[in-house]
């Protein structure tokens, strides 16, 4: 066993895990944080999609005790006093989920490719959600999901400027 | 599926990584970014007594300039290498290479070296490091280092001329300032691995091909360099013709797989195509 300690959420936590453990793993089993899901346990189809020390990562091929000391964000922790984060709002106004398995993902790597980028073109979102796979091919509404997002991110930090309220925002997602 | 059980270490420095593999020896297997080694490990396809993370070694990260070289450390994920300003103006083929690996929460973790020493032949690494003539820094007991050109580098199916005990921690490409790249990948489906990729790099010279450079991925159990081709394009125009002339000795010395994706003759047509695309585009055309 090795101890670990991540902060997850804004929260910190030290648990001994075995080496072996996923972080998909340690976030759903040890930490109860089901909001990441497992779809494929191949690395291919994107649903465990996490941040890491801000950038997103697939969580079934990252080792917990390579998180050791770093910082988690995941579905979970997108929410800022019980307001949906941008990108979860477009997601609920557009209809961007038919199953509802991959949106988690789907959310946290268009939120790290809006980072990137606030303002992507169509085929910009296209291929920064390469690596997530909608198996209902709900791709259409998805995409039209983090364009509104994109929208209401850059309309907000526009008039809330470098005010407190987008920085917290800002914080969340990256 | 969970990996099987393993002891876990994470040294500080290539000192005590070595130490590490000379201690364990077999048993070992070395975790860079991990993007290839935990999928192989999920699925129990190897089961190593102990893993040795790289991930905490500083010296091996980043991308710096030595004279007339880049030198990036085996450990720089994909992402690092997109975001250097350093790579896209002196070795722009790598940039072009990377930028078509896996799909972006890929490239966040999975590393330069990492993909050398793995030696997938699918891989987009490998044809630009040969096609950039890239050496290859590798530390081996005592503090002991050599250095191994790309050339010599990739022996067989993920085998390379790191040997036992020995990790990469460089890559040392030579700057090819103001040469126009670009890599020609042909997947049937996104975030694939390459059915076939070509690197070319031209430097042109009064509206013709001075010199020119080109990899080809997955077109044998290694990458390979097209030296016929590198020659047939010197002097010529970068026109449709005379590339597409150029390029006809593509598959010398080619020995393609044939899979589901393809067998090796289609592969081989698909070199000729690529290769001439490759070229044309990287010289501008």
């Amino acid at each position: 066993m090795t101890r670990i300690t991540m902060t997850v959420d804004g929260v910190s936590y030290s648990d001994e895990v075995e080496p072996r453990t996923l972080l998909v793993q340690y976030l759903r089993e040890s930490l109860g944080k089901t909001g990441t899901v497992i779809g494929c346990d191949t690395s291919n189809c994107g649903a465990c999609t996490v941040h890491l020390d801000g950038t997103s990562v697939k969580s079934c091929n990252v080792l917990a005790v390579q998180a050791d000391g770093h910082e988690v964000t995941t579905i979970e922790g997108l929410a800022e006093n019980g307001e949906l984060h941008p990108v979860q709002q477009a997601f609920h106004e557009c209809h961007a989920l038919q199953c509802g398995y991959c949106t988690p993902g789907m959310i946290m790597q268009a939120c790290d490719v809006l980072k990137n980028n606030p303002d992507p073109s169509e085929q910009e979102i296209r291929e920064g959600l390469e690596g997530n796979l909608c198996r209902c091919t709900g791709y259409h509404n998805i995409v039209k999901a983090v364009q509104q997002a994109a929208g209401a991110m850059s309309s907000s930090s526009a008039s809330s400027a470098s005010s407190a309220g987008s920085a917290g925002s800002q914080a969340v997602s990256s | 599926m969970i990996p099987a059980q393993f002891d876990y270490l994470a040294p500080t420095s290539v000192a005590d990584a070595v130490a590490a593999l000379a201690e364990h020896g077999d048993e070992a297997k070395v975790l860079a970014g991990g993007q290839s080694l935990l999928p192989i490990l999920r699925m129990r396809l190897n089961a190593p007594g102990v893993v040795i993370d790289l991930g905490r070694i500083p010296e091996l990260q980043g991308v710096s300039e030595d004279g007339d070289h880049l030198v990036i450390g085996a450990m720089t994920t994909y992402a690092a290498v997109l975001a250097s300003e350093a790579v896209t103006t002196h070795a722009a083929l790598l940039s072009k290479a990377i930028a078509t690996v896996a799909d972006p929460q890929i490239r966040h973790r999975g590393t330069v070296g990492g993909a050398l020493v793995h030696a997938d032949p699918a891989g987009d690494v490998g044809a630009p490091a040969l096609a950039l003539g890239a050496e290859l820094v590798i530390a081996g007991a005592d503090g002991s280092t050599r250095t191994v050109a790309a050339e010599d580098f990739f022996e067989d199916l993920f085998a390379t001329a790191v040997g036992e005990g020995e990790l990469l921690t460089q890559i040392r490409i030579p700057k090819h300032t103001g040469w126009g790249a670009h890599y020609e990948k042909f997947v049937r489906v996104s975030h694939q691995w390459s059915i076939v990729g070509v690197a070319a790099t031209v430097r042109s010279e009064g509206g013709s091909i001075a010199e020119a450079r080109v990899g080809l991925t997955n077109m044998g159990s290694t990458p390979l360099r097209a030296r016929s081709v590198e020659e047939a394009l010197v002097g010529q125009p970068a026109t449709d013709e005379a590339v597409r002339a150029a390029v006809a000795s593509v598959n010398d010395g080619t020995n393609p797989p044939s899979d589901l994706n393809g067998d090796a003759d289609y592969r081989k047509h698909l070199a000729t195509v690529l290769t001439r695309r490759a070229v044309l585009a990287a010289a501008g055309a």
